[in-house]
């Protein structure tokens, strides 16, 4: 059984937004609200800059499933979180909870109005008929009825997403990972918090009386 | 004192009765309360496009995941 999960790769992504964009085009999304962005931390930086693109990451222990208060949430076969719009009261607790920021609220309306939730959908629409105008005007199009994967993976031009199988799509990082030939700084701790002290140096004590 | 011993009894009965059921009928906490939705493989594939057996979910997973190993630039180019 397939886990549809996205993957993106730091070491590839050139923050050209086009996945931002493909997402925006494909579903026809209103302005302000943002399926998926690019997130950069030290822009700038000569070396140290790193982008990826984040979405909903369709959790497989969705703590957006757990707090909904109307339980519109549901998770397809594939494993694609979903909800009803028709359901949906806009009430927010689903944006605090999820670790990502998944979850957009159109702001179209006078005094701070907030509309039902919009998030990502793996392309994969919502619970009306599929491939109809009404799953279209309420989710974007269902890309995954038509066979094909969500369209900002798909079009990625360093193909720094990936989206798919979460097993497959590990596999195809993992060989990428391998095929760098870094040894162990891969990935893992001193991937992501760096080498740490030499031995021998005195150790930190920065903020510490 | 009888007849105000009377109303504040008569007022506790009618708060009794004055007590609705709070939780929502026909619903269990913490299942999902919208329409059902329909299974991508349950389609027909587009004239154009992948190709799999309407309702035939494997069919659907073998092309879907052909799709997905397109996704291994590295693969295509080294073999």
């Amino acid at each position: 059984m397939a886990r549809m999960k996205f993957l993106c790769d730091a070491e590839r992504c050139i923050e050209c937004n086009g996945c931002v964009t493909a997402c925006k085009q494909e579903h026809e999304i209103p302005w302000g609200v943002n399926r998926r962005r690019v997130v950069t931390i030290n822009d700038g930086v000569v070396g140290a800059e790193k982008s990826i693109s984040v979405a909903c990451m369709h959790c497989s222990d969705a703590p957006c499933m757990a707090v909904c208060p109307v339980d519109c949430f549901y998770r397809t076969d594939d494993g694609v979180v979903l909800h009803d719009k028709d359901l949906c009261i806009g009430c927010g607790y689903c944006f605090y909870a999820c670790p990502f920021g998944a979850p957009q609220f159109p702001q179209a309306g006078a005094f701070g109005l907030r509309g039902k939730m919009d998030k990502c959908t793996f392309c994969a629409g919502g619970p009306e008929a599929d491939k109809s105008e009404a799953e279209f005007k309420k989710y974007g199009r269902n890309r995954l009825a038509e066979g094909k994967l969500p369209a900002c993976a798909e079009m990625c031009s360093t193909k720094a997403l990936l989206g798919g199988d979460g097993d497959v799509i590990a596999d195809i990082y993992r060989e990428r990972v391998t095929r760098r030939n870094k040894g162990f700084e891969a990935w893992g701790w001193g991937t992501a918090y760096g080498p740490g002290a030499k031995p021998g140096a005195a150790p930190a004590t920065a903020g510490k009386s | 004192m009888k007849r105000i011993a009377f109303l504040v009894a008569a007022l506790f009965a009618l708060a009794g009765c004055m007590e609705v059921e709070q939780t929502a009928t026909g619903a269990k906490a913490g299942k999902y309360q919208g329409k059902p939705d329909t299974a991508p493989w349950s389609n027909d594939p587009l004239a154009a496009g992948p190709k799999w057996n309407k309702g035939d979910r494997t069919s659907w997973e073998e092309q879907i995941k052909k799709r997905q190993l397109a996704q291994h630039e590295d693969r295509r180019i080294y073999q």
